[in-house]
């Protein structure tokens, strides 16, 4: 135990980088044994399989044996490991290593100025800027000592670096960390590509949303595949053909959130790629939904900090979302092992890599395994690179990476003395490999002669002198010196110094005392401290509190369940020839309205007495941005290819907002930047539900279309997108249209050269005009932002031209003024109540228009546009009432009835009939009167909105901030670092042409993306 | 014969809705008039069901149970309810036609201190907003000047005038600041390829109250100067906040959260001004340190989202409600962009619908507002000697579904409900042939 067995040799070992055979050499070749034997250790070799008092040889920077009974070679240099562990050291497949910073280009988007419309790359290169295959990690990378050493200090060997810019990002190139000329680290040239929805530099217009990014990838697959046929059109394109190329590589994916996890993943489910996910920290929150796209993940170990919210006026602004994930985000690598995903970790997103182990800890506090952690830091990244035969473990053939430790590895009073790297030893706390603990008789020879005390050496840091008394003294260890002050008995002034070196048993050297007597010392082993049992102090159960669904105050810890409910003696509002029945009950039962009628039972059903209450259909809202995480697609004029349904986003409040006003299915629409918007997405209000659970099932695509002022870009003093006048926009719809017919023939061309030539080529396909042939098709329906009645007439008109019905005006301002024309084209109408003179083309809108288009015969809705609006959309149809003497039935249809037939959905929802959808609403007072509110909202026969149970969960939301708020404060006076208090903000998307009033700390998602790329 | 008719009928429609430039503002009340059988809603939280009420000269004569007769023009209005003019608290309306049309916009001057400017003299009397207003019942407004940190001075005025010298009901009565806004926001918010701010949130907030020490600077000096009666060079920034230190004028502080709202109330304790705060969404929290301190609150449109996700979710429909228990004197606003302030009543009606009565919603747009924009020795209420500022309308005012408004009277002259909106209504009923 006492032994410093080799201790001056192994500090005077010297890092020598030993040049490649290709390089000349500048003086005298020296080449060097490079055998070493490291024997008596526990070496773990990997995450199940430990050996105790065992020996590994290494030579050339690989291992060459290990075990327990093997023979130590002559040309070894031994070190001797006794008490010590060896494990192999870690892979990090995220790290922030070895590449050069992309830096952005000018040009950009910018609502304001002139759009970067093609791609500033020079050279043989593909459209998109932000598909950059063509920069491969290898070729940029340099070996960078600095980023090196703080990995290898948290126990890594290796790393998988790769250029962290733009949508398609080229490949990483997985090397060592050792400090030494790049051609020997490199372990796999080309060892994954990676991706992300981020453009990063690229300043090109499009894609200016996640939907467009994904849009983006979808087609560049599409394109890719074309190519191998090299088409004559396209030429080179060495972006498709190092796409290409890439493909047989590991995929990994840059999502860093829970829902952009599941949004790659249906991309690689569409192009048969599974994605390794790089994920963000609030993946727990989603676990199941992690589970399910069966791919490991890269779990960065950054969690967010105490914020700093001791006054309480901050403390109002910090959401519980946020303080909850505080609590949680330390979980979520249990999480994961508790679920049985596979996951590696990584030091990524870390202010500083060497936080990680202190971080991992951490983990493991919340429930991660020892033995997982050792997984995911060694073999599954290895494996997942296939290098597993390379690295990952220590078996001989592997490269000699590893750790030397004082103990197991996780264990928080472990260190890592040394982190070797092919075979080159990195000091990592070497000074401290010298076990001082013990007792020594302490000599001091003053002038007034040898006076002897006990030394009890605890660390090297600290140490306890015995005389007479027992003295505490300030001692210090480096590994060779050793300096001890202490005074020479208790309540003395006269301090005894003494400084010398440690050498093995024997320490000696030279002090003096206050009165300036030198004098020599010596200290000698005599025997073990009295150790106390290791202070693994076992930790009270880390507590804390539940994943709701969603991740919020109003989410559910279990979703609420389908009920057999019995509405009795209410008013019933049905939209269908029975109009408005009085002391009606209504039974729904799986999900259906069952029945109708005076009287009815159901043995198994919850009863509610709706006495003086009123039972409408659901409120349907035509128009609205909701619940998804970007709305406009403005890079281009064309952008039929972008899905809202590729980013919806379940966590919106504003979903269970809607709710409590009686809104029970919502149309998302993509924004109104461009003539051409997306593809829209109709949802059920299913708060708690995942991205797939929100959606409508069974129903038709519908795309959005916008005219007028916003896609002419008006705001903008310079504006260089086509169109800038509504004639523009005209030529935009006549060619996306006459390009889809040339588009649809091609293929239909092929489809029958193909029956004679199987080998014939394949024309491109083009996401964007796929959508718009089914649109030609009836397959698909537009909805089409419009004000002006010049506008709305050339819209129908080009339908004609092509043959389609235009399906739904929006906002439609001046629908009343050309309101015959809508009527024999056989558009509908949804319209705002009483909106106008924001802009110059709602200087003509009037509250009465629904009225005017309904008179006229145009099947009329009433839409919010936004979030605040759609809690009473009841109210603005009651406007109607009030502005044009609309029937109140009549009245109500307009956000019921109608929307549903807008949508092709009237088969299921829209009115209270038996057969339809339980989406109804339960309403205290007449449902158009101001004072009505929604006391259930039920959707498929679930209670999504139960006014008396929001008095409750607002209870629970109280208690469980202040449990929450005492919780971070408590981490504050505990002397936890804190980082300042900031403001939960909450982003809306809107259509960017309004703004209606929204709470404090919303931020309008279009203004942020003005700011971001200014 | 029945198609003549109705072309005749079409014929008058026709002429009825032509240009609003043939609209004309009343001429004075000439005939004593009483309205009958009507349910009246004083303004102050009484109601007065088959009352009337006379009027004479643009003033309040008598208003009661039982009509006497009196001679002149009786207006039965059985079946109907009888409001005060509402009022909307505080507005851009004539300074802004078209919200996106910078010609169009005359509410924010350059500069951050203007307590010179004045918001009456660019009034625009001809604004087509106005007549959608008094078809709501809304008779009067607040014109409110936006920009800097001392916008300016507001002018409450009455919504039927030739000219703005004609529609000043109030004159110069508030001047307004902009509290620089103590709520730090994060220091990076990505969007999509995100943004970085360089300051950090908590040097904006000391920025923002180093701002706040700088306008009560302003003030001091100004109190300073104020005390000479002569100068050798005149300074009319300082010369335009006398009315304010001698209390004949309000200090309107547009804020919203807690922080804000009680360097307001210092505001008031440092220089003993009038202090009002609009927008207030917040100020639900402090009801008792307003009441305590007599601090108005105008709060702004209720129809509005809650702060936090784990806010109620009701909160901005029921924050009136706390404010009413304390006691704190408030109106209720509508600023809203798109639909121009003519939702008004509605603001009130949710309020009702979540936790005050229907006369106390009421209140929060006629005698409340009136308190505040010290004008309720005229308007406000039914009242005798008031101005007859007086709305028919054929039911419940404050619900969209029977606010139907049939008559207005301001300063006792019957106005024109005539607007842009019915014009075009019935341009287009002419065209489709609707009756």
């Amino acid at each position: 135990m006492r032994k410093l067995v080799l201790f001056a040799w192994l500090l005077f070992l010297t890092i020598t980088t030993r040049a490649q055979e290709t390089f000349p050499v500048n003086g005298v070749a020296e080449p060097k044994a490079s055998c070493y034997a490291f024997t008596n250790a526990t070496i773990v070799k990997d995450a199940a399989t430990s050996i105790s008092n065992a020996s590994m040889i290494i030579r050339d920077g690989k291992i060459t044996a290990i075990g327990t009974a093997i023979s130590i070679p002559a040309d070894a240099m031994v070190i001797d490991c006794k008490g010590k562990f060896i494990y192999p050291s870690f892979i990090d497949l995220y790290a922030d290593y070895g590449m050069p910073v992309a830096q952005r280009t000018q040009g950009g988007f910018n609502f304001n100025a002139p759009a970067q419309l093609a791609s500033n790359q020079k050279g043989a290169y593909g459209w998109n800027q932000a598909i950059r295959t063509d920069v491969q990690g290898v070729q940029i990378f340099t070996a960078d000592n600095v980023k090196a050493k703080a990995l290898r200090e948290s126990g890594f060997g290796a790393a998988l670096a790769h250029q962290r810019d733009g949508i398609a990002r080229g490949t990483g190139v997985f090397v060592t960390l050792a400090d030494t000329k790049e051609n020997k680290t490199i372990i796999k040239e080309k060892a994954a590509a990676h991706y992300s929805f981020s453009k990063g530099t690229s300043m090109q217009s499009y894609p200016s949303s996640i939907m467009g990014s994904i849009s983006l990838l979808r087609q560049t697959y599409l394109d890719a595949q074309w190519y191998k046929n090299n088409p004559l059109a396209e030429g080179v394109n060495l972006t498709l053909k190092y796409w290409n190329e890439q493909q047989n590589l590991p995929q990994i994916f840059e999502a860093n959130d829970k829902w952009a996890v599941v949004r790659a993943d249906k991309i690689g489910d569409e192009f048969g790629v599974q994605f390794i996910m790089k994920a963000g920290g609030n993946e727990y929150q989603r676990i199941t939904d992690m589970a399910g796209t069966k791919a490991t993940f890269i779990l960065p170990l950054n969690y967010p900090a105490a914020m700093d919210i001791e006054d309480p006026h901050d403390a109002r602004f910090v959401s519980l979302t946020d303080m909850k994930h505080w609590e949680m985000a330390p979980a979520n690598a249990a999480m994961f092992e508790k679920a049985g995903i596979n996951f590696v970790l990584t030091t990524s997103d870390l202010r500083d890599p060497r936080q990680f182990l202190t971080n991992l800890r951490k983990a493991m506090e919340y429930g991660l395994s020892e033995s997982k952690a050792m997984e995911a830091l060694t073999k599954v990244p290895a494996t997942l690179l296939g290098v597993y035969d390379v690295v990952g473990s220590l078996d001989a053939g592997k490269l000699a990476n590893f750790l030397i430790t004082s103990g197991p590895i996780f264990s928080e009073k472990t260190t890592i003395y040394q982190n070797w790297v092919q075979g080159e030893k990195y000091s990592v706390k070497d000074e401290l490999w010298n076990d001082v603990k013990g007792v020594y008789n302490l000599t001091v020879n003053t002038p007034g002669g040898a006076k002897t005390f006990t030394l009890d050496v605890k660390n090297s840091t600290t140490a306890t002198v015995i005389g007479k008394d027992t003295l505490t003294g300030r001692f210090t260890f480096d590994g060779k010196q050793v300096r001890l002050n202490f005074p020479e008995a208790k309540g003395s002034r006269n301090n005894i110094r003494l400084s010398g070196i440690a050498n093995d048993n024997l320490w000696s050297g030279v002090g003096d005392d206050v009165n300036g007597n030198r004098f020599t010392w010596t200290a000698v082993y005599s025997k073990e401290t009295m150790v106390k049992a290791d202070s693994t102090r076992s930790k009270a159960p880390v507590k804390i509190g539940s994943v709701t669904y969603p991740f919020n105050g109003y989410g559910y810890t279990e979703m609420p369940k389908q009920e057999t409910i019995l509405i009795k003696n209410a008013t019933v509002w049905t939209n269908e020839k029975e109009g408005i029945l009085q002391n009606t009950d209504v039974l729904i039962k799986n999900g259906k309205i069952t029945a109708i009628g005076k009287n009815l039972s159901d043995a198994g059903a919850k009863v509610i007495d709706g006495s003086g209450k009123h039972v409408t259909a659901g409120i349907i809202d035509e128009h609205s941005h909701i619940a998804a995480a970007s709305i406009n697609e403005g890079g281009q004029s064309v952008t039929s290819e972008v899905r809202i349904a590729d980013n919806l986003n379940p966590d919106d409040i504003n979903i269970y907002r809607q709710l409590s006003g009686g809104v029970t299915s919502s149309h998302i629409l993509h924004g109104s930047a461009n003539t051409i918007g997306g593809q829209t997405q109709l949802i059920k209000l299913r708060w708690g539900a995942n991205d797939e659970g929100l959606k409508f099932q069974n129903w038709p695509g519908y795309i959005k279309f916008a005219l007028g002022e916003n896609v002419k870009r008006t705001s903008s003093q310079q504006n260089n997108r086509f169109p800038d006048t509504r004639m523009g926009v005209s030529q935009v719809l006549i060619d996306a249209f006459t390009r889809a017919r040339d588009y649809e023939a091609a293929w239909k061309k092929f489809d029958e050269e193909k029956k004679k030539n199987p080998k014939a080529t394949a024309p491109r396909r083009d996401l964007e005009l796929d959508a718009l042939v089914e649109i030609l098709n009836k397959k698909r329906f537009i909805t089409c932002h419009s004000y002006v009645q010049s506008e709305i007439t050339d819209m129908i008109r080009v339908a004609d031209r092509f043959g389609f019905t235009l399906n739904t005006f929006t906002h439609i301002l001046e629908g009343y003024k050309v309101a015959d024309k809508m009527k024999a084209h056989g558009a509908n109408a949804s319209t705002f109540s009483d909106w106008w003179n924001y802009k110059m083309e709602v200087v003509d809108a009037i509250p009465y228009n629904a009225n005017l288009m309904q008179k006229v015969g145009v099947n009329v809705a009433i839409n919010s546009d936004d979030a605040e609006m759609a809690r009473h959309l009841n109210h603005e149809a009651a406007k109607s009432v009030k502005y044009g003497s609309m029937s109140e039935e009549d009245a109500l249809k307009m956000v019921t009835l109608n929307p549903s037939k807008m949508l092709r959905v009237d088969d299921r929802v829209g009115s209270i009939k038996v057969g339809k959808d339980a989406d109804i609403v339960l309403w205290s007072d007449h449902p158009l009167s101001i004072y009505a509110k929604a006391e259930k909202t039920i959707v498929d026969g679930i209670v999504y909105y139960d006014r008396e149970k929001d008095k409750q969960l607002r209870v629970d939301i109280a208690k469980e901030r202040a449990r929450l708020m005492a919780k971070m404060i408590g981490e504050k006076r505990s002397g936890m670092p804190t980082v300042p208090f900031a403001p939960s903000m909450e982003i809306m998307h809107t259509c960017s042409d309004h703004n209606h009033s929204h709470g404090l700390l919303v931020v309008d998602a279009d203004e942020l993306n003005q700011n971001s790329n200014q | 014969m029945k198609k003549l008719i109705l072309s005749i009928q079409l014929l008058l429609a026709a002429v009825f809705a032509s240009a609003q430039e043939t609209v004309y503002p009343a001429g004075k009340q000439t005939e004593t008039i009483t309205i009958t059988n009507a349910t009246i809603h004083v303004g102050n939280g009484t109601v007065i069901s088959n009352g009337f009420i006379t009027f004479e000269n643009g003033k309040i004569k008598a208003v009661g149970q039982t009509a006497p007769a009196s001679g002149g023009k009786v207006i039965d209005a059985k079946g109907k309810h009888v409001y005060p003019g509402l009022i909307l608290s505080s507005s851009q309306l004539g300074l802004v036609e078209v919200n996106s049309v910078r010609a169009t916009i005359d509410h924010t001057e350059i500069g951050l201190y203007n307590p010179n400017i004045r918001s009456i003299v660019a009034y625009n009397t001809d604004s087509k907003v106005i007549g959608t207003l008094r078809s709501n019942g809304i008779l009067f407004a607040n014109v409110v000047p936006q920009g800097g940190t001392i916008s300016g001075s507001s002018t409450v005025v009455q919504l039927d005038a030739w000219n703005w010298e004609d529609a000043i009901y109030k004159a110069d009565g508030q001047m307004h600041i902009n509290m620089p806004s103590l709520l730090p926001r994060p220091s990076r918010f990505g969007g999509f390829g995100g943004g970085a701010e360089t300051r950090s949130s908590a040097d904006r907030v000391k920025e923002a109250l180093a701002e706040v020490e700088n306008i009560k600077d302003f003030f001091r000096e100004a109190k300073v100067y104020l005390k000479e009666t002569t100068h050798s060079k005149t300074n009319l920034k300082y010369e335009a906040t006398k009315a304010l230190f001698e209390k004949k004028q309000k200090l309107f502080v547009h804020c919203d959260i807690v922080k804000e709202m009680l360097v307001a109330v210092d505001f008031a304790k440092e220089f003993g001004f009038d202090v009002v705060i609009v927008g207030g969404s917040e100020s639900w929290q402090i009801a008792d340190l307003l009441k305590l301190n007599n601090i108005a609150v105008i709060l702004a449109q209720r129809h509005a989202l809650p702060t936090m996700t784990d806010d109620d979710v009701d909160l901005p429909y029921k924050s009136a409600t706390y404010l009413q228990d304390a006691g704190v004197l408030y109106a209720i606003n509508d600023e809203d962009g798109q639909t121009r302030g003519r939702n008004l009543p509605f603001n009130a009606g949710t309020a009702a619908a979540y936790g005050i009565t229907k006369e106390q919603a009421l209140t929060a747009i006629t005698l409340n507002a009136a308190k505040i924009l010290g004008i309720d020795n005229v308007t406000g209420s039914l009242e005798v000697g008031k101005d007859a500022n007086i709305v028919i309308s054929e039911g419940d005012i404050l619900d969209m579904k029977s606010s139907i408004v049939t008559t207005v009277f301001i300063q006792g002259r019957q106005s024109s409900l005539d607007d842009k909106h019915k014009q075009l209504n019935e341009r287009y009923k002419y065209k489709y042939g609707i009756k």
